[in-house]
């Protein structure tokens, strides 16, 4: 078992690497650079010398390998640097950001896992009858409305039904506090965005634990199962359900994982300084620094994750042996 | 659940029936397929027949006509600069399904031809491969098109570009794990034998084989395509102004105004979804239909 986390542990390496000099060449491949954009901002004539000591200073006048060594070099010694744009250290920037969008991914797939297993394992025993129809339905729908969309008309809903209630609107706050600070007005502000995605990943989940499901149950061992007279919630649950999660899990971990950096347009609708709205703004001020640090994390907590869900899978199949 | 009787799988196999009570069939095993073609056939046919159907100019202002609620002259509204609603969702049909079937062949087939080359070629190339499909996955599809846009700028083609990129891989890797299975059948060892060329092998022999998987794959990514060009337009970094998009009318106005003026940005969703909807409804039935074990017993 060690050995078999060591290889797989070995081999995220290659793909962050990889990840690494593709987003290292893609921001050197944008037209013009942070200094550009930093001298012209400050109203005046762009001259030569202070574009010239600008690039010094963040070592962008090296050659192209030296500045990937030095990125490579900075990240293998845990020295993330500073933001080219704010020049405050990336961990300061990322750090409160971080934790909203970890926050909200966690929120939406306990909301997610709550609702989808269910819906999926009901959907799947009353195969094409009205209650699978109306599972697959919401489920399809759950995948075709768009979750920016669903958060404008959820604020929406929300203006319109409290002016009707007590005559004036009201909106939840919009100013991020942490959630030990004051947990009412954290979760009164999260729970929305929350829900919004969660509908999405919800449905996407219930298709997956659907399909897997009759898959599972068209088994030969669960025809012996109920040759031998089993209770069909035992063999249900026992038998099909833990049977059917690889599958489950694997898409929970890939969605989880894409909720960290993925929601760019949710946050935006919602006003949430999250690493997606970040990412936006970095790309937007060529913060080379910024960019780099963000996909870098975006691409861990994928790799992460995904040995999580490998590790994950000897627990539900004991036939998966890791040697 | 229905128990099947052997004879009963034997009559299915070996007696094809005639193409009328298949068709029959289709309709009353999958009553959400259809539903989900007839919104496709709708949604393509709008698009098809936009300057015919849309009443006014989608890109014309009306500053007489701002904001107008939904009535007989303005079916779904006005926006704020008077632009009726109705005629910018129909030409929005235009540019969604131009940029969802663009990106769904394009993203589809470039992902058949190396996950078939993947699987048929093997050793190295198909070790090397799988990295590179390994790291662009690792990116979220939103993200790796925000910055292929970034760079590429925006506008229609750019975004069909950005929006196709990140979905070669997803059909590469399932394509080339059904065409590992094809590459053991012997008639692709005959193939070579015979002195055809690799080419010929991939596109003529292998890649027929993996219909199933790839069309599965292009129904989904037409859904995801027109949410994605949604997204990037609602983002400003997608199709621009004044081209109507459904994802820009949500942009701006839609939301300060939302609450005086709930028809601007309820109606671009509502179209947006059901698009979306009647992609993947078809395209659920298409793999029902095409997967033997999801298969109705």
């Amino acid at each position: 078992m060690s050995k078999y986390v060591i290889k797989r542990v070995l081999l995220m390496i290659p793909t962050v690497i990889g990840a690494g000099i593709l987003v290292f060449l893609m921001m050197r491949l944008l037209p013009g650079d942070i200094c550009l954009i930093r001298v012209a901002g400050d109203g005046m004539g762009v001259s030569e010398a202070a574009l010239s000591r600008c690039r010094a200073e963040f070592g962008l006048d090296k050659p192209l390998w030296a500045q990937f060594f030095d990125f490579a070099w900075g990240y293998a010694t845990f020295d993330f640097g500073k933001s080219m744009w704010t020049t405050n250290p990336i961990t300061h920037e990322i750090g409160l950001r971080f934790q909203l969008s970890l926050q909200i991914a966690i929120m939406a797939t306990v909301t997610a896992v709550l609702i989808a297993l269910p819906l999926g394992v009901l959907s799947a025993i009353r195969q094409n009858t009205w209650v699978d129809y109306v599972v697959r339905t919401f489920a399809i729908a759950g995948i075709a409305i768009p979750s920016f969309w669903l958060g404008i008309m959820i604020i929406l809903g929300m203006l319109i039904l409290t002016q009707m209630w007590f005559g004036m609107p009201w909106m939840f706050p919009i100013e991020y506090r942490p959630i030990w600070e004051d947990p009412v007005h954290n979760i009164s502000q999260t729970i929305w965005p929350a829900l919004a995605t969660g509908y999405r990943y919800s449905a996407v989940i219930t298709r997956m634990t659907r399909s897997a499901m009759l898959e599972v149950l068209r088994e030969d061992y669960i025809r012996t199962a109920r040759a031998k007279g089993l209770l069909e919630k035992v063999i249900r649950t026992r038998h099909a359900l833990k049977n059917a999660m690889l599958p489950v899990v694997t898409l929970i971990g890939i969605e989880f994982a894409f909720l960290i950096g993925g929601l760019v347009v949710t946050e935006q609708v919602f006003n949430l300084n999250g690493l997606g709205q970040l990412f936006v703004h970095a790309v937007n001020a060529h913060d080379y620094t910024l960019v780099q640090a963000l996909v870098m994390l975006v691409v861990g907590v994928f790799v992460v994750t995904n040995l999580v869900v490998d590790l994950v899978y000897a627990w539900f199949d004991p036939r998966i042996h890791y040697s | 659940m229905a128990v099947t009787t052997g004879a009963f799988v034997t009559d299915e196999i070996f007696e094809r029936p005639p193409l009328k009570s298949r068709l029959w069939t289709i309709v009353r095993t999958q009553p959400l397929g259809i539903a989900g073609a007839f919104i496709v056939l709708v949604m393509v046919l709008a698009a098809i027949f936009a300057p015919w159907i849309a009443p006014y100019d989608p890109e014309l202002n009306d500053f007489g006509a701002m904001l107008v609620p939904p009535d007989a002259s303005h079916l779904l509204g006005t926006d704020e600069f008077g632009r009726d609603i109705f005629s910018r969702l129909v030409w929005g049909a235009r540019t969604a399904m131009l940029v969802g079937f663009s990106c769904a062949l394009l993203g589809s087939t470039i992902g058949l031809l190396i996950g078939v080359a993947s699987a048929y070629f093997g050793g190295k190339f198909d070790i090397l491969l799988q990295r590179v499909i390994d790291i662009f996955i690792a990116f979220p599809a939103i993200i790796l098109a925000l910055a292929i846009v970034t760079v590429l700028g925006t506008g229609t083609e750019n975004v069909i570009i950005a929006i196709t990129i990140p979905l070669i891989p997803n059909c590469a890797r399932v394509v080339r794990s059904s065409a590992l299975a094809i590459r053991e059948i012997p008639y692709v060892d005959a193939a070579r034998a015979l002195g055809f060329g690799h080419a010929r092998i991939v596109l003529r022999h292998m890649s027929p084989n993996v219909m199933a998987p790839y069309l599965i794959m292009m129904t989904t990514f037409l859904g995801q395509a027109i949410l994605a060009e949604a997204s990037l337009s609602f983002l400003g970094l997608g199709v621009q102004e004044p081209i109507p998009a459904w994802g820009l009318m949500l942009q701006g106005g839609a939301q300060e105004y939302a609450e005086s003026a709930p028809w601007v940005p309820i109606f671009p969703g509502v179209a947006i979804s059901l698009a979306v909807f009647g992609f993947n409804l078809f395209g659920d039935a298409l793999r029902d239909l095409l997967d033997p074990k999801l298969r109705q017993q």
